[in-house]
Order: structure tokens, then sequence, then C-alpha cells
């Protein structure tokens, strides 16, 4: 009963502060159109702290924005060299990891939140990552998720941004996360989090819709959907311009 | 110009890919070969998943075949009948390949299969070609070079069920051409290529067709298997990128036509000398690939899913 009461007074401990301070955001825009011409994007991301009450003067406010794509199992391969040559030998399964994640903070990320409640809202990209499926007899599970860690911050999928949130008057805020030409399309989010003191005061989180469009939306669907049908238009389209080729190289020589 | 390719899921450049089409088309005009086998690789070396590289260089096979196959039906050097046998060995082996080609896939064994079989193939095939074209550049500045031995009677004609192709004027059994189709095959769906370069000295020297029946035949049947290749990739794997293939097969139309022009005033032992070294240099770098110890030693694959 005891331990009951202590997680609900956990549990409404944010909220009630968050009365206080809230956030009213702003966004350039809600959602990414992928065409064929895509080439990143870059959201601009701004908004107001809201307060009935004078601000604290305590430790200063700091900001903290996420940007995570849909979160999908990941299948993390490990070479090793068998024979001379390197082989896949084990594999660990990354329970869910996002496709994309940035996070933009208004400070040194240690400053701006304690480790306990990191581990809470994971927001920093080590726990906004989720393994639990890894197997005994697989060594330094970790470095799989690493791994993940590692290989996706080398594709400017994952990154960590300190600084790079405006802070004004403990008031307004704003800052701009940008897109890399390679994204998977999904329901994105967008999460805002108000610190003080390492502790998380009020957080906000909104939507932003990621997909192809036009041409690129019709030709995913129709190859996912009707593969048959998309496959003959493959071969359609091949035959008509090896066809085409020929027919206008034989008119060029004739002339 | 970036363009975002729907299949593939990953932004290239669209000059750099008709840039690649082109430069391949050249060569495969120039040297008479489909050209998949270094497609394919070079597809992976610029960022394009495995998986969707070999599936969508079977669907510009098929272009670039057909492009060539008209050609060969005017000047009438196609066996419809060789090919047609050739063709029902080949959907055998292209179904074969599929399947070993998704049960690896599930493994996380298609990359290194893929590769290997890249590293093999190319290996033999350039080592062989570069020894047969230095002994005939040595030969012809020795003489005038020689007529080619006739082929003599070997265990290929000891086996049943033989039919008559009179076209390639050959009275054979149908077997060795449907082992060989079916061989072609699961190369074709495993590595993204026509096969070409591995059906012509097979069509050439277990066969015993002449050789001017042999590129349009090799042609023909390939496409074919491409095609049926591509249908397999396109409903079992999703995988056949159509905008890729469209952007490749431009580039790869015009530059065959400028290949086989410029193939014109080379001497075909030379040609033959570049190709091989050609091959060996992909051969090479794929062979250091599996060798050296990787920058990464862990690689991402998409989990369940499957």
């Amino acid at each position: 009963m005891r331990k009951l009461l202590l997680a609900a007074l956990l549990l409404f401990t944010p909220s009630a502060q968050a009365a206080q301070e809230e956030v009213v955001l702003g966004l350039s825009q809600d959602r990414v159109a992928i065409t064929a011409d895509f080439n990143g994007s870059e959201i601009l991301i701004f908004g107001a702290v809201k307060r009935e009450t004078p601000i604290p003067d305590t430790e200063p406010l700091e900001v903290i924005v996420t940007v995570s794509g849909p979160g999908q199992p990941v299948l993390v391969r490990r070479k090793e060299r068998k024979l001379g040559i390197w082989v896949n030998v084990d594999s660990v399964l990354v329970d869910s990891a996002p496709t994309f994640y940035a996070v933009a903070t208004s400070a040194p990320f240690s400053q701006v939140l304690t480790d306990t409640e990191d581990l809470r809202y994971r927001i920093s990209i080590g726990r906004a990552i989720r393994s639990v499926g890894a197997a005994m007899h697989i060594r330094g599970a970790q470095d799989f998720a690493d791994a993940v860690i590692r290989i996706r911050e080398g594709e400017q999928l994952y990154s960590i941004r300190e600084n790079t949130v405006a802070v004004d008057q403990q008031t307004l805020f704003r800052t701009a996360i940008d897109m890399p030409a390679d994204l998977t399309e999904g329901s994105y989010t967008a999460r805002i989090f108000l610190t003080r003191n390492g502790k998380v005061i009020s957080q906000y989180e909104t939507p932003i819709d990621v997909r192809k469009v036009g041409l690129e939306r019709f030709l995913y669907v129709m190859s996912r959907e009707q593969p048959f049908l998309y496959g003959l238009m493959s071969l359609a389209i091949a035959i008509a311009a090896g066809w085409g080729a020929s027919a206008a190289f034989r008119l060029l020589r004739n002339n | 110009m970036q363009i975002y390719l729907p299949i593939a899921e990953v932004s290239v450049n669209a000059f750099l890919l008709l840039g690649l089409g082109g430069l391949v088309g050249i060569l495969s005009g120039m040297f008479g070969v489909g050209g998949g086998f270094l497609m394919t690789p070079l597809l992976f070396f610029i960022g394009i998943p495995p998986a969707v590289a070999v599936a969508t260089e079977a669907n510009q096979i098929v272009a670039s075949s057909f492009s060539g196959v008209l050609a060969h039906f005017r000047r009438r050097t196609v066996d419809i009948k060789m090919g047609l046998v050739l063709q029902a060995g080949g959907l055998v082996g292209a179904a074969l390949g599929v399947l070993v080609f998704n049960y690896l896939k599930a493994q996380g064994q298609v990359d290194l299969l893929v590769k290997l079989c890249y590293v093999v193939f190319l290996g033999v095939v350039g080592g062989l070609m570069f020894i047969e074209s230095l002994n005939a550049i040595r030969k012809s500045k020795k003489s005038g070079g020689a007529p080619a031995p006739r082929r003599q009677r070997n265990w290929i004609h000891a086996l049943p069920l033989k039919v008559r192709f009179r076209t390639s004027g050959l009275y054979i059994s149908v077997i060795p051409p449907i082992l060989v189709g079916i061989c072609v095959g699961i190369l074709a769906a495993i590595m993204g290529v026509g096969g070409g370069f591995i059906m012509v000295p097979a069509m050439i020297y277990i066969l015993g067709m002449p050789t001017k029946v042999v590129i349009g035949t090799s042609l023909f049947q390939i496409i074919t298997v491409t095609a049926f290749t591509t249908m397999l990739h396109a409903t079992t794997n999703y995988t056949v990128d159509i905008v890729l293939a469209v952007l490749l097969l431009i580039g790869g139309v015009i530059g065959a036509q400028i290949g086989t022009r410029i193939g014109v005033y080379m001497k075909a032992e030379q040609l033959r000398i570049l190709l091989a070294l050609m091959v060996l240099i992909v051969c090479g770098k794929l062979a250091l690939d599996l060798l050296l110890t990787p920058s990464e030693i862990f690689s991402l694959g998409a989990g369940g899913g499957h």
C-alpha cells in the first residue's frame, strides 16, 4: 500500500508542477512530405512557457526538444573472421529503436537533466533504444545497442545537439531540427521538456507526420499491395525502353 | 539533383545513376556483355541495399537484352528452339535461386553469398579471359592466326534424349542445355545478373554451338529468365525499385549505343583484355571487403518483419 502511494506520488508530482509552467508550442510544419526530389528537411520548433506565477528565481529554466521516428525492431548482426573471411556470426534483436532520433538542449546535457529523470522519460539516445531480448549466451549485448547508435549517428539519423535551443527570458524558446534525406516514413513525435535543476517540470508532445507523397507514395503502395501488377509494370517499362532504344538507334543509323 | 528512391528508401544523385547506367552501357556495348555483373557491385558501392540492387538490376537487364535481341532477330542469329530449352532450365533455376536467396536473407547471410558468388565468378571468368587474350595477342604477333581446332565428340554426345537444333546445326541431348539453363537461372536470381558471361562460354565450349548464334540465343534466354526473376523478387521481396531501374536503363540504353560504336574501332583482343582487367578490378575490390578487417563489424537489419 505504501509502495502504491509512493508510486502515485511520483506520478503526480511532475503534473502538479506542470500546472505552474506549461508549454505553448509552434511548429514550422507538422508534416514532412517525401517527394521524388526530397533532400532532407528542417523543422523549426518554437514556443513559449505559460505561467500564472512569477518566474521562480531558483535555477534557470532549461529546454529539451526531441524528435523521434517510429520505433522499429532492429536485428543487429556481428561479423567475425571465419576461414579468413568476415561472416555474420551472431545477432541480437533490439526490440525497438526509433528510425530517427534527434535531441536538442539549451545547455550541456548533463546540466539540463539528471540520470534518473533520463531513465524515466527516455530522453538521451541510449535510453530511447529498448533492448531486452538479448540472448544470454552472447557476451557484450550492450555492444549491439551501442552499434545501433554508432551506425545511425554515422548516417546522421541519430544526433544530440547540445546548446542548440535558444531560450529568451526563461519564456521563449526555439530550435531547428535537421532531418536527413534518407528518412523512413511514419508518425514522428516531437517532445518538449522543461527542466529546472535537472528535473522535468513540464512536458508536451505533438505528432509530425512524415509521408511519401505523389508518385513515391503511389509506387510504394503499389509494390506492396499489387506486387504482381507492379512487377508487370516494371517489365513493360523495361521492354518499352529496350525496344525504343533499338528503334531510335536504327532511325539514327539509317539517316 | 537528389532523388528519393521509393523502395530502396535512400536518396541518391539522379545524374550519378544516369552516369553509372551510361558507363556500364558503354562497356556492355563495347564488349557485348549485359553489364549486370558490373552494375550490381557498383550499386552496392553507392549504398543501395543489396537486395534492392539485385532485384532492380534483373529488371534493367530485361531492357538491355531486349534492345540487343531485336537486332539479332533481324539477322536471324537466334536459335529459338535451343533458347526455349535453355529457358525451361532457366526458369527452374531462377525459382531455386530465389528460394536460396530468401532462405539466406532470413539467416542474415545473403550479402555474403552474393559477394562470394561475385568474387568467385568474376575471379574465374576475368582470370581465364585475361590469360586467353594474352595468348591470343602473342599468337597474332607470331603468325597470321591459325584456324581454331575442330571440336571433338565428347561425353555430351553419349547422353540420351537427343534433339535436332537446326539453327545451331546440332544434334545433341536436351540434358546439357537444361542443366546449363538451371545453373544460369540460379546465378541470375542470386547475383542479379543475366549470366551472359557464363552462358556464352558454356554454349561454345560445352554445347558446341556456333559462335554466330551464341550471343543472340543467350540474350533471348536471358530476357525470359531475368523477367521471371524480376517478377519473383517483386512479388516475394518487394525489392524492385522502378525509379532506380528507369534511371539506370535510360543511361544504359544510350551508353550501349555509344559503346557499340567505340567497339568498332578497337581490336577484339584489346577489348577482351580491357574487359578482363575491369572484371578483375571489381573482383579484387569485393574480395578486399571480405578479407580486410571491416571498420564496422556490426550491421543492422529489419527485425521481425519477415
